[in-house]
């Protein structure tokens, strides 16, 4: 419960962050440290610095500007959750900060150290990636823009280079005829989502679904998109019988099981919650 | 006693804690709050092995480290020429003691087993240095579960005690026990598995050592609910310093379950430190540490076996229990699951025979002791599981079984086939105001229409007896305790009226200085806002055993009574003098003493108090002051029961079992502070809730403990649990003078069956007659598919 000894820094630009990352191998970004600070605590980490991403203003805020919503990486969970722009953009992303953890950590954790920190159980992954969420990232070499299937690599390893720093979240806003959900079933120790599912869908002008997206937290090492029952929903009526039907054949490759639940209960997991959050994003949308 | 005085309506009312406003404006002074002049910090290195040979330590590394001022071993303690020792305080026929030194010498036995110890003049370089440490191990198997221990072949814990059986432990009559068997119409027959509990008291245990190397003194500030075992144990056992010079002062303690009763040898490493430097030396657990090392609660497997009459009448009781003690054997680990367990075994029902056999075993885990409620949840939730099991195959409704079992309100005191005599009792009246409250007639309708529409409800009840207020001092003696379990009180009248009120208890969140002064106020009619009430330090109150299966009120507040007694007896001397009366004539009340008749001739406690410090005109042979001392050693346990009501909806796509609506009645006698009772109630359910849905200690194959964290282990969170409903009935107790029983455990007690009672009933149309907690949503799931 006592950390090694580390070196902080405190940057006032990306710029200067990046530098101290690329010069300091052993370096860590602390955001809201509600991930990192716990682990060295526990000796499981012990970075020889840490760099406190915390008070640059270019990672702070909340932007909506031609259908697009952006979401500086610094911007609390607590922030999202209350925001009436993420509410009305992009309302699992709102939906699913306010299930994290406790009022406590809501004030504190951030987007981007929950993206960056890419823990398969946490609620934000499902979320950005059934959002189709952009996450733009700068590093040493400059600034680049990663799509969010293409960020979550394996458990807790992202696409980001040692010496890049998420900057912001970019999502488009949704569509005429969206509906969303974030359906939860926490584990009873941590919080922590056992099973998460983020579905958004789209009806057209004749009711049929025209979009549609389910993603998972907590079933396999990164978050994943169900996209077999998302193919097969577009053109559905969204019907219960539709959407119990096309989730009924979900089959997540690599489940993963620990002490709590099984890879298998996991699996049937899935399925229930998965139909829970299709049936309240139909009923939205 | 209530009614007597102008504090009388003060016994029975709920007035609030007058601890809390410090406590939760963080005023409150906890152990590791403390400090002083020149301290420094302990921590101590554990092994990482269930069980491994200890080849050698090579500590030069840390010791080099800038502020660390000493790195110790067992040799080194071992050399210093203290006994070393954590001993076991209760003793069982052929028991199998293993030498338990302060720091493993040659072999770790559990992951957590302490190795070494550095002292550092702060608390991070005290904990870098562990990491300096390098132990050569010679890692062996170990063995976490309590049955497979006993097994041939099993890694063995202690080479001197065979299959790791600790001690072999009967009661009850096998004989006749086996014949109600032959007889039986019915037998229900259950495998139980009592899952094994980390205590998790907020405040982790904590030691502040201050040893006067000049007078031979030890101040030991310690997180402790008894500073008076702890003190003993520490002279005998571990240090050898003589009794008197050591003083164990218990700060605020932020909770304990009972894993604050027990000696561990951290405590005593810290204040041995302090005898090596010369200095004040500090030790705090981390949470990690509390896991690794708190003594865990529960941890039985069990077969167990109920044999009925073609009327539903019980007429047998088998059980058979493998009782894990861990590593070692823990301060009061042998009477667990033996004297607070097998002699529960008759419940609340007029059993004629019943035999019950334990094996103590030990397994490379964390020692195992009392955890709220101690031997009593497990023992409750064997026959309550196996009275709805005995339901399930006679056919006979839950409730309805209970009732043709029932000891009869007219049949106390009662002596049950396991050695205890029940004092009082109305276990029918509990169930009917239960089941009236839960509206269980209806509730069975509202089954039935749910399970039409594929939702599946489920009720359980838990009609329970518990036997605590420890205890008859010569009865806990005649069965191996090392201790007494009488109580001291000392109750001070000042000159001017106020009082000052010393218990031998320690109280760590129960709220005993509301609720003593509660009893003071009644007993002597003055203000209660006028009494004090101070525990938790053995230099100032005379021996007390401390505060742990619900025996404060009954003992400790029972010699609070006897005391003020014994004040008012000798107010009453005197206040006859004054008035010039004879003693019978006067009348006390209000807190003044007058003569039958002429309350206008008064003299009040506070005339009388000034009196008797000036001792100017004094009745001859009275000494002066005002105040008496009381050692109140009870006649009995005292039996508090009732019946708790869970109710649950299963879900059947996921497993997920909400706990809707949760129901006591308890009779805990009269009744000090209502709202302190329900609070206790609350606590107490919500802790058996987390037994019975939540909490598991996992061990893996290796015995290493995967259930580390608070990530992994489930503590019930407010949002788990409904709100709760409570009410009473109140049957006094006969045996002491406030007709209190206890209520920090009966939740606890009750709970576990209550809710797994209900998880059953909703599974009943599955075919499932029992499940083993924690009850998870997949364990739910894989029994509905």
């Amino acid at each position: 419960m006592y950390p090694s000894k580390f070196d902080y820094h405190r940057p006032s630009s990306v710029q200067e962050a990046v530098q101290i990352l690329s010069s300091n191998p052993d370096a860590k970004v602390l955001a809201g440290g509600h991930s990192l600070i716990p682990v060295m605590k526990l000796r499981l980490a012990a970075p020889a610095a840490l760099v406190d991403i915390g008070r640059i203003d270019a990672l702070q805020g909340i932007s909506r500007s031609n259908g697009s919503l952006s979401i500086g990486a610094c911007v609390t969970y607590n922030e999202i959750a209350n925001s009436a722009d993420v509410q009305a953009a992009a309302p699992v992303l709102a939906e699913a900060a306010g299930q994290i953890g406790d009022r406590q950590v809501r004030y504190r954790g951030t987007i981007g150290g929950n993206l960056s920190h890419a823990d398969p159980a946490s609620d934000l992954p499902a979320a950005a990636l059934a959002l189709g969420a952009t996450l733009h990232v700068t590093g040493t070499g400059g600034s680049r823009s990663v799509s969010a299937s293409d960020f979550f690599v394996d458990l807790m390893m992202t696409a980001l280079q040692p010496d890049e720093i998420l900057t912001s979240v970019e999502i488009e806003a949704a569509a005429a005829g969206t509906g969303s959900a974030y359906v939860k079933f926490e584990h009873p120790a941590s919080g922590y989502a056992l099973c998460g599912a983020a579905a958004v869908v789209t009806r057209g002008a004749g009711g049929s679904c025209t979009a549609a997206s389910l993603c998972f937290n907590g079933v396999s090492s990164t978050a994943v998109s169900a996209s077999d029952v998302a193919s097969s929903l577009v053109g559905s009526d969204l019907s219960d019988d539709a959407i119990v039907s096309a989730v009924s054949g979900l089959s997540i490759p690599d489940a993963t099981g620990d002490m709590f639940a099984s890879a298998g209960y996991r699996q049937e997991l899935a399925k229930s919650i998965g139909i829970q959050a299709l049936l309240a994003a139909r009923d939205r949308a | 006693m209530a009614g007597e005085s102008n504090g009388a309506g003060v016994f029975g009312s709920s007035i609030r804690r007058r601890e809390d406003p410090e406590l939760i404006t963080g005023r409150a002074k906890y152990t590791d709050d403390l400090q002083l002049p020149n301290m420094a910090y302990c921590t101590i290195l554990r092994s990482d092995y269930a069980h491994a040979k200890i080849n050698s330590i090579d500590a030069s590394a840390a010791e080099a480290l800038d502020g660390v001022i000493a790195v110790y071993t067992a040799s080194d303690i071992a050399d210093s020429g203290v006994p070393g020792g954590i001993p076991v305080g209760w003793l069982l026929p052929d028991m199998v003691i293993p030498e338990h030194f302060m720091l493993a010498k040659d072999t770790t036995r559990y992951v957590g087993d302490g190795v070494a110890i550095v002292v550092a003049d702060d608390l991070y370089t005290a904990h870098d240095a562990l990491e300096l440490i390098y132990v050569d191990y010679d890692p062996r198997d170990g063995v976490a579960d309590p049955k497979k221990a006993t097994e041939d072949g099993a890694p063995l814990v202690h080479d001197e005690a065979p299959n790791n059986i600790a001690f072999d432990w009967e009661i009850g009559d096998k004989e006749s026990t086996d014949a109600a068997f032959a007889n039986a119409a019915h037998v229900a027959s259950l495998d139980i598995v009592n899952n094994r509990l980390i205590p998790n008291a907020m405040e982790p245990r904590a030691a502040l050592a201050d040893y006067n190397s000049i007078t031979g003194e030890l101040v030991l500030y310690m997180t402790t609910q008894n500073p008076h075992i702890h003190r003993l144990l520490i002279s005998l056992a571990s240090l050898g310093l003589p009794e008197h010079k050591i003083r164990v002062i218990a700060p605020e303690v932020g909770g304990g379950f009972g894993s604050k009763i027990h000696h561990y040898a951290d405590e005593a490493i810290a204040a041995w430190a302090s005898m090596q430097l010369g200095r004040p030396v500090k030790w705090t657990a981390t949470r990690t540490e509390t896991y690794l090392t708190d003594a865990h609660g529960r941890d039985h497997v069990t077969h167990a076996e109920m044999a009925v009459d073609a009327n539903g009448k019980f007429i047998g009781l088998r059980v058979d229990t493998y009782a894990a003690m861990g590593a070692y054997l823990s301060t009061f680990a042998p009477a667990v699951p033996t004297y607070l367990y097998g002699t529960l075994m008759s419940g609340e029902y007029d059993l004629p025979a019943i035999h019950c056999h334990v094996y103590g075993v030990f397994t490379h885990t964390v020692p195992v002791d009392a955890y709220r409620g101690a031997g009593r949840p497990e023992a409750t939730f064997v026959v309550e599981r196996l009275v709805d099991e005995a339901a399930r195959v006679t056919g006979l409704d839950p409730a309805e079984i209970r009732r043709r079992n029932f000891v009869a309100p007219d049949n106390f005191p009662f002596q049950t086939q396991v050695a205890l005599a029940y004092d009082s009792g109305n276990y029918e009246g509990a169930l009917d105001k239960a089941l009236e409250e839960i509206g269980y007639a209806d509730f069975r309708s509202e089954q039935a229409a749910a399970r039409e529409q594929g939702r599946y409800l489920g009720i359980g009840l838990s009609t329970y007896i518990e036997a605590c207020g420890l205890a008859p001092s010569a009865v806990v003696g005649s069965l191996g305790a090392q201790a007494g379990q009488w109580e001291s009180a000392v109750v001070r009248v000042h000159a001017t009226g106020k009082v000052t009120v010393y218990s031998g208890c320690s109280g760590h969140g129960q709220g005993h200085e509301t609720t003593y002064a509660q009893i003071v106020a009644s007993a002597l009619g003055v203000p209660y806002e006028d009494i004090d009430v101070i525990e938790g330090d053995s230099g100032v109150m005379p021996h007390g055993w401390g505060t742990y299966g619900s025996r404060s009120a009954a003992t400790g507040g029972s010699a609070i009574a006897s005391a003020a007694e014994k004040v008012v007896d000798k107010a009453r001397t005197i206040a006859a003098h004054l008035l010039e009366a004879a003693e019978e004539d006067l009348e006390f009340e209000d807190g003044s003493f007058f003569v039958k008749g002429s309350p206008d001739q008064a003299q009040s406690l506070p005339d009388v108090a000034l009196q008797a410090y000036l001792a100017h005109n004094l009745p001859k042979g009275i000494e002066p002051a005002l105040e008496a001392t009381s050692f109140y050693d009870p006649e009995n346990f005292v039996f508090p029961f009732g019946t708790h009501i869970a109710v649950v909806e299963v879900c059947a796509n996921t497993g997920n079992v909400e706990l809707q609506r949760y129901l006591a009645v308890d009779d805990v006698g009269n009744v000090i502070n209502p709202m302190i009772v329900d609070g206790q109630v609350h606590g107490g359910i919500a802790q058996g809730v987390g037994q019975s849905l939540y909490e598991t200690a996992v061990y893996d194959e290796g015995a290493n403990l995967l259930s580390g964290t608070m990530l992994d282990y489930a503590v019930p969170k407010a949002h788990f649990l409904p709100s709760f409903e409570t009410d009473r009935t109140v049957t006094p107790c006969p045996h002491n003078p406030l007709g209190v029983k206890g209520v920090g455990e009966a939740g606890t007690i009750a709970s576990p069956a209550a809710v797994v009672n209900a998880v059953v009933d909703a599974l009943s149309p599955f075919g499932v007659n029992h499940i083993d907690m924690p009850v998870t949503s997949e364990k739910v799931w894989n029994a509905m598919n």
